[in-house]
């Protein structure tokens, strides 16, 4: 081993990078949270109220229900994921004609922009202009509207995600499928075992890294999700779509607290970089320290 | 491996691809119709397209040079991200630093930060804490390009660490018995050997930074502009020129699908994030 003086010499710029455009931007936010504010009043005067906001984030009804929402958004959004994502990946792994052009076209979601995402779902969706409500108006005889139906919200922002994201999901699979070692699969054929067997005892429990690894990214992106949903629905019907990252912004702009939104971001943030955390200690960080 | 009909699997992946590409395909539509015919029937076939929107937005000087902003800003934060976040990866996995997991997990933690909240201090360090002298940031390539590391270099420390963690410690070792230097070890031995992984993080990070929006549109204004504020520029009182944003949203394709396209072979093999392969 080298010096450890080394070590930090290449980690300067970084640690100094995320300090500056990081740590302190977070240090303002915490000071904020503890104020009323609104910045873009005529005489923006910071007020200092203790702790009042976070004693009213415990009986915001809109925050609790927001929380609710992007739980169950992360939750059918990841699954729906990993499964397409898992059968995608494992279709890849076989060879067949056309296979890079497949995979280039399934990747394609991967590199649009979010809010452009954002506008052409809200083009296929709107109804009267959109073509999704009109088929299914024209060949079903079902109403979808987004603008009313908290359901169809809802579920179109979660096939938005799915639609942008499982690429992603795929890539990381294939990536730990190929590196996958042979023998314990020949093994298990050896031995018998069936298809779903090999899956639950030898393929799941070796890919894990990579699944957990996965879950981590969406689960941090999803959680921050503003763009798309902002674009497609406006956190609406309601406060059908309304995801803590929507609630924020709402607060912030058009209803100009800055001060109590701050305050939702330092616990939201606090909550998402707890539950990271426990991810991340009990199933990433074993691996990296063993091997290390 | 069981045998079965190529048919059926020609068929399964047809119908995945027109899922995936079914939105990206309307969206080009959007760009060739006219105004007045967005309100009419949704036709899927494209008949007799309409390139005015095209003309009009490449003819604008203005998207122009956000373009190339754009690409100057997204380029330059990705190369900076994959060479800090290879250093950072590096140091993290040659040396014994006293709380090197939790600063690992540390750096992460500055990606999961609700935007809305943090624009604000961003706008306020950047015209007034880190303007010194006639030397500013706000609305400026550079400040975009280290303001997109808070997202974009997290990333990249957690999508390289597993490709530096693999490369075997013994070459390092190998190499300053030869006498080379620690500077000539990291650049000419360990660099070159993390190629696929340094090929992903760069094309990622750089997508990131091209696709972002939020950060854009409230940190410049005019002379680091972004392609993707130009959409909202569309977006008026007096409605939404759907046309002219579709036109904007394939122009901000384009580029991405070459990037993208270029690496395709590559993006496999280096995409772990943190997750040690094997």
């Amino acid at each position: 081993m080298r010096s450890n003086a080394l070590g930090w010499i290449l980690l300067a710029p970084t640690l100094v990078i995320l300090f500056f455009f990081g740590v302190l931007p977070f240090i303002y936010v915490v000071f904020v949270s503890f104020h009323s504010w609104n910045p873009f009043a005529a005489n923006p005067e910071m007020v200092f109220n203790g702790a009042d906001n976070f004693r009213r984030i415990v009986f915001d009804a809109e925050f609790l229900n927001s929380v609710g929402v992007t739980v169950m958004f992360v939750f059918f959004a990841v699954v729906s994921e990993l499964i397409v994502g898992y059968l995608l990946a494992q279709a890849f792994m076989k060879d067949f004609p056309g296979k890079a052009i497949f995979r280039t076209i399934h990747t394609l979601p991967l590199i649009m922009a979010p809010i452009i995402v954002g506008s052409v779902w809200k083009l296929m969706t709107t109804p009267s202009i959109g073509i999704i409500p009109h088929y299914l108006d024209e060949w079903f005889g079902i109403t979808m509207n987004i603008g009313t139906s908290a359901t169809a919200a809802f579920t179109t922002i979660v096939i938005m995600d799915v639609w942008h994201w499982t690429p992603l999901v795929t890539l990381t699979l294939i990536a730990a499928l190929v590196s996958l070692p042979p023998d314990p699969f020949e093994q298990a054929q050896i031995d018998g075992a069936n298809k779903r067997q090999i899956f639950w005892h030898i393929t799941l429990p070796m890919i894990a890294p990579a699944v957990v690894a996965t879950v981590f990214i969406r689960l941090m992106d999803a959680l921050r999700t503003v763009d798309e949903v902002w674009m497609l629905t406006g956190g609406g019907p309601g406060s059908a779509t309304r995801f803590v990252g929507v609630h924020i912004f709402k607060e912030v702009f058009p209803k100009t607290n800055y001060g109590y939104g701050s305050t939702i971001s330092v616990i939201v943030l606090y909550l998402t970089i707890v539950a990271c955390w426990l991810l991340y200690v009990t199933m990433l960080a074993p691996r990296n320290t063993k091997k290390g | 491996m069981r045998k079965q009909s190529p048919i059926i699997g020609i068929i399964f992946w047809v119908i995945v691809s027109f899922l995936t590409l079914f939105p990206i395909y309307w969206l080009f539509v959007i760009s060739v119709k006219p105004a007045v015919q967005l309100f009419s029937t949704p036709d899927v076939i494209l008949s007799d397209p309409y390139w005015g929107n095209y003309a009009k937005v490449w003819g604008d000087r203005l998207l122009r040079s956000y373009m190339l902003n754009s690409v100057i800003i997204s380029t330059g934060n990705a190369v900076l991200c994959t060479i800090l976040g290879f250093f950072a990866c590096y140091a993290l996995s040659r040396f014994n630093m006293a709380g090197k997991e939790s600063m690992f997990f540390w750096t992460i933690t500055n990606r999961m930060a609700p935007p809305a909240v943090f624009l604000l201090p961003l706008f306020l360090l950047m015209t007034q804490v880190y303007a010194v002298g006639d030397w500013r940031l706000l609305d400026t390539r550079i400040g975009m390009i280290l303001v997109y590391c808070t997202f974009n270099l997290p990333f990249a420390i957690w999508t390289l660490r597993p490709t530096v963690e693999g490369i075997p410690k013994e070459l390092d070792e190998a190499a300053y018995v030869d006498g080379a230097s620690p500077w000539k070890v990291i650049t000419e031995v360990v660099f070159p050997l993390c190629r696929p992984g340094l090929a992903v993080t760069l094309i990622l990070t750089w997508v990131f930074a091209w696709n972002e929006y939020l950060l854009a549109a409230t940190l410049t204004n005019f002379n680091a502009r972004t392609l993707t504020t130009g959409l909202s520029e569309y977006v008026t009182t007096t409605g939404t020129e759907w046309g002219i944003m579709a036109t904007i949203s394939v122009f901000t394709l384009i580029p991405a699908l070459i990037v993208f396209g270029l690496v395709q072979k590559h993006i496999v093999a280096g995409l772990t994030f943190g997750a040690v392969k094997g």
